[in-house]
């Protein structure tokens, strides 16, 4: 498998410069590393400028509705387990009109992955605060900014007993193509959430924001702990953790729910 | 003697009212009577006040009866609640000693259930069966249908406690057959023919029958999140789910298991969910999800009361405005309003397939009277026919390479294939898109899809129309006209009323409005009189609109309860 295999025809409605594009360019780039045709994939997503990717690779693709990406990929890799399912989300997506799903879906624990570009906005719909904006940012809508205050997704995610956590940024697209890779050959619910930069409605969460602050997590890093993942999940501010936060195995949805 | 008879068996939730009433519906079923029972509950797990009705007849009966002829009460409470819905010369079994009354009216009979079932099996538990044994001897059963009814309910359990329940009921058996009243409950005896034929005679309510249809269609994924009336589905689907080979999931809320469905049904199994009113407005996003992304999706909406949760545990038949009419834009659908459960059994079969065949969002409307009413009908088909899925198949699949999702064809309907069975990949999308499932802005295009969706398919489910049911219609002074749970009650007030020139039209299925058949049906009626259970007569109204007929009167009910024969031929009767 190539790159070239994976190429859809269909043309990108981004922005330049959209944190989407390293994240494109990582998925692909894992999809070859995993070797499997194109027909035996299914993208599922929502609807968002993340959940638009589906169709910018060449792998079978259901873009179904705002929030609903993940009771859709649970129902077609239950049906159809010859599928490796990979979700691509946004934060409003996910965390916000999909919350519910994300909570009983880690829980069912299906062997699907879940890539949510985050870019702490409502980018589609042109800039209101998503659950993972942070707090004091103004748009139209929170016009005093934010108050509420920011969601701490993979804390969420380890709290309701995900077995694999991790978190990438779109421009370390080698290491973000390695997290999909391990994410997809993980036997069960893996959540990857990904900073993805809006150049176009996020001015404070940038490029270079993020790029001052991540820091990878290094082989001494012990991803089988589940308290000092949670100290990990909730590190936010002047340094940023990437990388497998937790991974232990645990039994999948179709091991649980028999032949 | 009266060819029927009506029982109820009252008392708090958790008594054991469904308890006894099943055993005795089995046991009038072994005798080879006809039955029609159905259940009054309230939305509590303890106390309050429910009951179990049975009619027994020699003759197919298909609807409750005004009053009841006996009635059971198995606490004090009953006694008063019940007391005024007791016919005229009707007896009232009363446990005297247990519930502390001083006196007894003339109607009351006094059983000491508490006393005797200690006496025979030692536990009041089974003032059940005894009762069961009592109703046997009042109506002149021969004991050994009791003997048959308890062993077929009670067939899980131990040789012992079958033994107990078979003992209480010869003690109340005993006391029935010298009760005061003798003659006026005997039951004629059933005919030899009509006895043999009893091995191929089963019960069945709404609730198993579509439980059973969805089986035998082949559905293999099932979710729901649980609601009254329709969790029963659920349960039944569950409980076979393992040896038929179904996922059985319990979504999180109902747009998680409207939106599994039809994950599943994308990737090739048959799928479905269920739910109530309040479910299905949670659902009605996905509704017209499965419309655009042409998927196909069978859902059920097990009618209550409402607006929002309303009454729990009653029934109503307001939403079909709703379902009709249910999802934003415009898309083809069908919506089946099946009247007994036996229709339920064979719709429920065909809305999978038509689901399929046309790839779209297929609703099954019935109401909590249907789904817990039982009758007895022959044996369905369990024979093994082939199921037609209506997509490219696995063999053909492995030579295609190139697919469109969206072909534009004549009919509407693009050949269906499953995503890895195909050497292509496909696009579904939720968006308007183009033939190959991308996203498209396309003025033309968009055109050509609405078509598809739309116009084409309505085109050709106008062929595949579930044809209303209709009766003595030629000449008629009356046409009783209804859908859904009501076929019972126009059956049987048609029928009594057959020499009056009373007949009545039965819709099964109410969208696509079968407009053609009901002007042929109903362009010459001297009065039609709609009987609907809801308080704007949403049937009459459709009706109207579709075909310009105007009916001249609606009988409308909507306190929750089902209609009875008595009272709507005692309506119809001024107007004749
Ligand atoms: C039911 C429903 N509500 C609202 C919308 C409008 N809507 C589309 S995308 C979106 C937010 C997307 O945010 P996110 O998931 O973060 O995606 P992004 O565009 O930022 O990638 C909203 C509110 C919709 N499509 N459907
Ligand atoms: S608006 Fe933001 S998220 Fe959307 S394409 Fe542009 S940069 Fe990307
Ligand atoms: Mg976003």
């Amino acid at each position: 498998m190539e790159m070239n295999d994976f190429k859809s025809s269909d043309p990108i409605a981004w922005c330049s410069r959209c944190g989407n594009f390293g994240i494109l360019t990582s998925l692909k780039g894992a999809l070859v590393k995993l070797g499997k045709q194109p027909k035996d994939i299914l993208l599922v997503s929502g609807i968002g400028q993340a959940a638009k990717m589906p169709h910018y690779v060449k792998a079978n693709c259901f873009n179904g509705l705002h929030g609903r990406a993940l009771p859709a990929a649970f129902g077609a890799k239950t049906a159809n387990k010859d599928l490796t399912v990979v979700v691509t989300t946004g934060d409003g997506d996910c965390y916000g009109e999909g919350g519910n799903h994300l909570i009983h879906n880690i829980r069912r624990n299906p062997d699907i992955t879940v890539i949510v570009c985050d870019n702490q906005i409502y980018a589609l719909t042109k800039g209101q605060a998503s659950p993972t904006t942070d707090e004091g940012i103004v748009t139209k809508v929170q016009t005093e900014g934010v108050i509420l205050e920011h969601l701490s997704p993979l804390s969420l995610a380890l709290a309701v007993g995900a077995g694999f956590v991790a978190r990438g940024f779109s421009q370390e697209t080698d290491h973000l193509a390695d997290l999909i890779l391990s994410g997809i050959n993980y036997k069960g619910f893996a959540l990857i959430d990904v900073l993805q930069p809006c150049v176009t409605f996020n001015k404070k969460n940038t490029y270079e924001w993020y790029s001052q602050r991540v820091y990878k997590l290094d082989a001494s890093y012990k991803s089988t702990d589940l308290s000092i993942a949670f100290q990990k999940s909730l590190e936010w501010g002047d340094r940023i953790p990437i990388g497998i936060l937790y991974n232990v195995s645990k039994p999948t949805y179709e091991q649980k729910a028999g032949p | 003697m009266a060819n029927e008879i009506s029982i109820r068996i009252t008392g708090e939730a958790g008594q054991g009212t469904q308890t006894i009433g099943d055993a005795l519906s089995q046991v009038f079923k072994s005798a080879g009577y006809h039955l029609f029972a159905y259940q009054d509950f309230m939305s509590r797990i303890r106390g309050g006040n429910n009951f179990f009705e049975i009619r027994v007849s020699i003759k197919p009966v298909h609807s409750p009866r005004h009053k009841p002829d006996i009635i059971i009460c198995l606490d004090k409470s009953s006694v008063d609640i019940q007391k005024k819905d007791l016919a005229i010369d009707g007896i009232l079994v009363v446990d005297k000693t247990k519930f502390g009354m001083a006196g007894l009216e003339e109607s009351m009979y006094d059983v000491a259930f508490n006393e005797i079932a200690l006496r025979v099996a030692n536990d009041t538990l089974y003032s059940n069966s005894i009762a069961c044994g009592l109703i046997a001897g009042i109506v002149g059963l021969d004991f050994t249908f009791v003997t048959q009814g308890i062993q077929e309910v009670f067939s899980h359990k131990s040789k012992e406690i079958i033994q107990n329940n078979v003992n209480s009921a010869r003690a109340g058996f005993e006391l029935g057959l010298a009760n005061p009243h003798k003659e006026m409950f005997l039951l004629p005896t059933v005919g030899k023919d009509r006895l043999a034929a009893v091995p191929g005679v089963i019960l069945l309510d709404g609730s198993t029958a579509i439980a059973l249809g969805a089986i035998k269609a082949g559905c293999k994924f099932y979710t729901a999140y649980p609601m009254s009336p329709s969790t029963n589905i659920m349960n039944i689907v569950a409980g076979r789910a393992a040896v038929e080979h179904i996922v059985v999931e319990q979504a999180e809320d109902e747009i998680a298991a409207v939106n599994m469905a039809i994950g599943a049904s994308f990737a090739g199994s048959r799928a479905m969910t269920s739910t109530s009113g309040g479910g299905f407005c949670l659902m009605v996003e996905g509704l017209s999800l499965a419309a655009m992304t042409e998927t196909p999706l069978v859902m059920v909406d097990a009618q209550r009361p409402g607006p929002a949760t309303g009454f729990p545990t009653r029934t109503e038949q307001a939403d079909l405005d709703f379902v009709i009419s249910a999802g934003h834009g415009e898309f083809a659908r069908v919506v089946y309003s099946p009247g007994s459960a036996q229709q339920a059994y064979f719709i429920t079969i065909k809305a999978f397939n038509i689901a399929e065949k046309y790839q779209i969002p297929v609703l099954i409307l019935t109401d909590q009277h249907l789904q817990d009413s039982i009758t007895d009908i022959p044996a369905l088909d369990q024979g093994t026919a082939a199921i037609e899925r209506f997509i490219i198949s696995k063999e053909e699949s492995a030579n295609i390479t190139s697919y469109k999702r969206y072909a534009l064809t004549d009919s509407g309907i693009s050949p269906r294939a499953i995503p890895s069975w195909i050497q292509d990949v496909m696009y579904v999308d939720s968006d308007e898109h183009d033939e190959s499932g991308h996203i498209t802005e396309d003025a033309a295009m968009r055109k050509q899809m609405v078509q598809k969706r739309l116009h084409k398919k309505l085109h050709g489910l106008l062929n595949e129309l579930e044809q209303p049911t209709s009766f003595n219609i030629d000449d008629a002074q009356v046409i009783l006209l209804g859908f859904g749970s009501t076929l019972g009650i126009l059956q049987e007030a048609a029928q009594a009323l057959e020499k009056r020139k009373v007949g009545f039209v039965h819709l099964s299925q109410v969208w696509p409005f079968p407009s053609d058949e009901m002007l042929k049906l109903l362009s010459n009626a001297r009065m039609i009189i709609s009987i609907e259970n809801n308080a704007q007569g949403q049937l009459a109204r459709l009706l109207r609109r579709e075909t310009g007929i105007k009916v001249s009167k609606s009988i409308l009910k909507y306190d929750g309860r089902p209609f009875d024969v008595d009272s709507v031929i005692e309506i119809i009767k001024p107007e004749l």
